[in-house]
């Protein structure tokens, strides 16, 4: 096992907390605001390590270059939709979760 | 079971359990969000499927993935979610 596998396993595993944690806040967090919060961060770091591993892991660097585009897509993807669901709840008066609510 | 493939069902176990959000969620964007936490989650899946089965062609399904999965958020707001903007009212029973 060379040295850029074992790294490239290594980010793999790295991927899963972030993943786990992402799914964590959607399921435990108050409101949508929060939820998108938890969603397209911490989800889209977790994608940034399995980029980053598989790269490493990848024979040519065509297939790096492809998987980096791909990274950017999603990153671009997700804060757009992001923007667009907080916008519509916005005008749809929903209200953010203020601590005051417990 | 090799160590690519352990990995991918660790991530599918966390996408699957956010799929609860679809059940409780209490607006339909929140049930919509979990479409989301597939699309981001399900192309770390082909890429780590990719590199585990040596099939390159699961990197290109995964692009088209990650492009749907925008194009789904985008056209549920557009068309499916959205109130009246000048009086605050909510228009459709979808919410």
């Amino acid at each position: 096992m060379s040295l850029s596998e074992m790294l490239g396993s290594f980010l793999l595993l790295l991927a899963i907390p972030f993943f786990w944690s992402g799914s964590l806040g959607l399921l435990r967090f108050p409101d949508i605001y929060t939820r998108l919060h938890a969603l397209t961060k911490a989800d889209n770091l977790g994608l940034g390590f399995v980029v980053a591993g598989s790269i490493l892991l990848s024979e040519e660097w065509t297939v790096g270059v492809k998987l980096l585009l791909i990274w950017l897509a999603v990153l671009t993807a997700s804060t757009i939709s992001c923007f667009l669901i907080a916008n519509a709840a916005r005008k749809r008066k929903i209200k953010p979760w203020m601590n005051s609510q417990i | 079971m090799n160590f690519y493939l352990w990995v991918a069902v660790f991530i599918l176990i966390s996408v699957v359990a956010g799929l609860i959000r679809i059940l409780k969620g209490p607006t339909a964007a929140d049930s919509m969000l979990a479409a989301q936490l597939f699309g981001t989650g399900g192309v770390a899946i082909l890429l780590i499927l990719a590199q585990a089965m040596q099939m390159p062609a699961l990197v290109d399904v995964a692009l088209v993935y990650a492009l749907l999965a925008a194009i789904t958020m985008a056209v549920f707001v557009r068309r499916q979610w959205r109130g009246s903007e000048k009086t605050g009212e909510i228009t459709d029973e979808s919410i």
